[in-house]
């Protein structure tokens, strides 16, 4: 094996908290790229507002959000492991949370573009053929949405592996629990003499970052071509 | 039997009208952009909601504001056939066909549809490789699938070129005769309306001006800004009685005591045509000619005048039990001293054939 057996812990590990991330983001970022895109609710504004907030404000406030909440003496932390056993506080998953959480704009932004790029009259016409608003969803909007989603959930993965500030913030940064490639990478950095470390972990994440976009260009164009584009 | 009454608005503009639509055959929805006949098939369909109104097919209720029922589009069974063709892009031809069927099974109404709307060989095809004409075929037919118990067709040709135009219109025709289902047909093309429908609906600023059979609206007074002068015509109907023995003529029966000799026609007696005579081709003789290369020479009476636009006469004349349209001259007028109710003879030099009820196209 050419990776050492830290760097191996901290990929898969970066690897395990960003595909938690999104495919739990997926469904949810889904439903409310849907409601922002299609329907007029009171708050919408609100909602648009909160969803954005991860984009704009800085991980670290997030990450202190994240702990005061989530930690283990947190308001929903403390009920919810007394309730379930599950802690976010000082584990992968805690690192999968602020992953989620900082991630989740970037896919909504994506899928709902995609959405409101479903031409309305296709959705009426499915209607006028005796489709329940449901299946219309399944059958027509969401199959057309494809691409956006897939989009949206490569701009996620990309911003998971990537996260930083909110996961050392919030779950610190513990070898083989939280210390993922960005984190692996900022303790070499501040280890001397430990440059030759941090460049490879460097090549590491320019290597799955990259691998990450070719395979979204590639299904974006897989499925784009399913959805009966003309043949370029 | 279908029955609207809608009351709303929408802005400025406001929708109030009431109007039944026969069980079978098509009733055409026509006037001006604007006049709101989209918007009314729109509530027709269920994509709209209107304020107060009723909207009853066959019996069965799908909006009553006063007892608040209001069925969503797919609980309606209306099919809809929209301006553009609206096909689903992700769907091959078939699937699109069968996306409404509700019995997969009968594939007998599939065959009968993909032959009649010639779609067999495209099945496979997906919509954006089809032309304009194809993929509006694929639409009526995904709407005729359905088995809808009214079917709304607002423009369907109206994104077309005019030889796809043409080349949907036999369809069309054919469509109405073969489904014994009622069909709302918006459009602003007279053309279509002399071809396809059998009654009509005129509309204007979401008000309706006239209704019934095509050939009674044809001639009435809210035609006008569309039939003056120049382009004013009567529609008749009549049935064929016999042929020429010698001569390649066809004669056509219109009432007990009318009848006209037209060029011949491949169809044979007893069958309904709909004729179309421009008011241009109709010239008045007061005394019977003793000999004249027009055929067609007729006692009628003058039921009105009325100058257009160009100082030209349109006169309104009784016919037998029908109404004809002819224009003449002011000074051809001046000249015979035409009055309302004289007798007249009316000669119709051409005349053409624009619907036949029973033939296969």
């Amino acid at each position: 094996m050419f990776l050492s057996e830290y760097e191996l812990s901290a990929l898969i590990l970066s690897l395990k908290v960003s595909v938690t991330s999104v495919v739990i983001s997926i469904p949810l970022a889904v439903i409310i790229a849907w409601l922002l895109a299609r329907k007029n609710f009171p708050g919408k504004t609100l909602l648009d507002g909160i969803v954005h907030l991860p984009l704009v404000l800085p991980p670290v406030v997030i990450g202190y959000l994240l702990l005061i909440s989530f930690g283990r003496q947190g308001w929903i932390g403390k009920p919810l492991y007394e309730l379930t056993g599950l802690s976010f506080s000082f584990s992968w998953q805690g690192a999968a949370l602020a992953a989620a959480i900082v991630s989740f704009p970037l896919m909504v932004r994506a899928i709902r573009l995609a959405i409101e790029a479903v031409d309305i009259k296709l959705e009426q016409a499915a209607r006028t053929l005796g489709a329940s608003p449901w299946r219309v969803f399944m059958t027509i909007t969401l199959p057309l949405t494809m691409p956006g989603i897939l989009t949206g959930t490569v701009l996620g993965f990309a911003r998971s592996l990537g996260e930083f500030g909110a996961t050392i913030t919030f779950v610190s940064n513990i070898p083989e629990v939280t210390r993922t490639i960005p984190l692996a990478m900022y303790s070499f950095i501040e280890t001397p003499g430990a440059e030759a470390e941090a460049a490879r972990l460097c090549i590491i994440a320019v290597v799955i970052a990259l691998s990450s976009l070719l395979l979204s260009e590639w299904l974006t164009r897989a499925t784009r071509h399913k959805l009966g584009a003309p043949h370029a | 039997m279908l029955k609207v009454s809608i009351n709303t608005c929408l802005g400025q503009f406001c929708l109030d009208c009431a109007f039944d639509v026969p069980k079978t055959g098509v009733t055409a929805i026509f006037g001006r952009s604007g006049s709101g006949k989209t918007s009314l098939i729109n509530h027709i369909a269920g994509l709209r909601s209107a304020e107060a109104g009723l909207i009853q097919l066959h019996g069965r209720e799908l909006y009553n504001s006063e007892t608040g029922i209001y069925l969503p589009p797919e609980k309606r069974n209306i099919g809809y056939v929209f301006q553009e063709p609206r096909l689903f892009p992700h769907y091959s031809v078939r699937e699109n066909l069968l996306y409404g069927v509700r019995n997969k099974s009968d594939s007998e109404l599939f065959q009968l549809i993909i032959q009649l709307l010639a779609i067999e060989t495209l099945l496979d095809r997906r919509p954006t490789t089809l032309s304009g004409g194809e993929k509006q075929r694929v639409a009526i037919g995904r709407a005729l699938l359905t088995e809808p118990d009214l079917l709304l067709m607002d423009e369907p040709l109206a994104s077309l070129d005019l030889p796809r135009k043409k080349e949907l219109l036999p369809y069309l025709s054919r469509l109405s005769k073969e489904f014994e289902i009622p069909i709302l047909y918006v459009t602003h093309s007279l053309d279509e309306i002399i071809q396809l429908a059998d009654h009509m609906i005129l509309l204007d600023q979401g008000k309706i001006t006239q209704s019934g059979k095509v050939e009674k609206i044809w001639g009435c007074e809210e035609m006008r800004p569309w039939l003056e002068g120049d382009s004013r015509s009567s529609l008749l109907t009549g049935e064929v009685k016999q042929h020429h023995k010698e001569y390649p003529m066809t004669s056509i029966v219109l009432d007990a005591n009318t009848s006209l000799w037209m060029p011949k026609l491949d169809l044979s007696p007893g069958q309904q045509v709909r004729l179309r005579i421009r008011a241009n081709d109709v010239s008045l003789t007061r005394k019977m000619p003793e000999s004249s290369s027009i055929r067609n020479i007729l006692p009628g009476r003058i039921s009105s005048m009325k100058i257009d636009a160009n100082q030209q006469i349109e006169v309104n004349l009784k016919l037998g039990d029908n109404q004809l349209w002819s224009h003449i001259t002011a000074w051809a007028k001046d000249d015979l001293a035409l009055q309302e109710d004289d007798q007249v003879f009316v000669q119709i030099k051409g005349i053409s054939l624009t619907k036949d009820d029973w033939i296969d196209l």
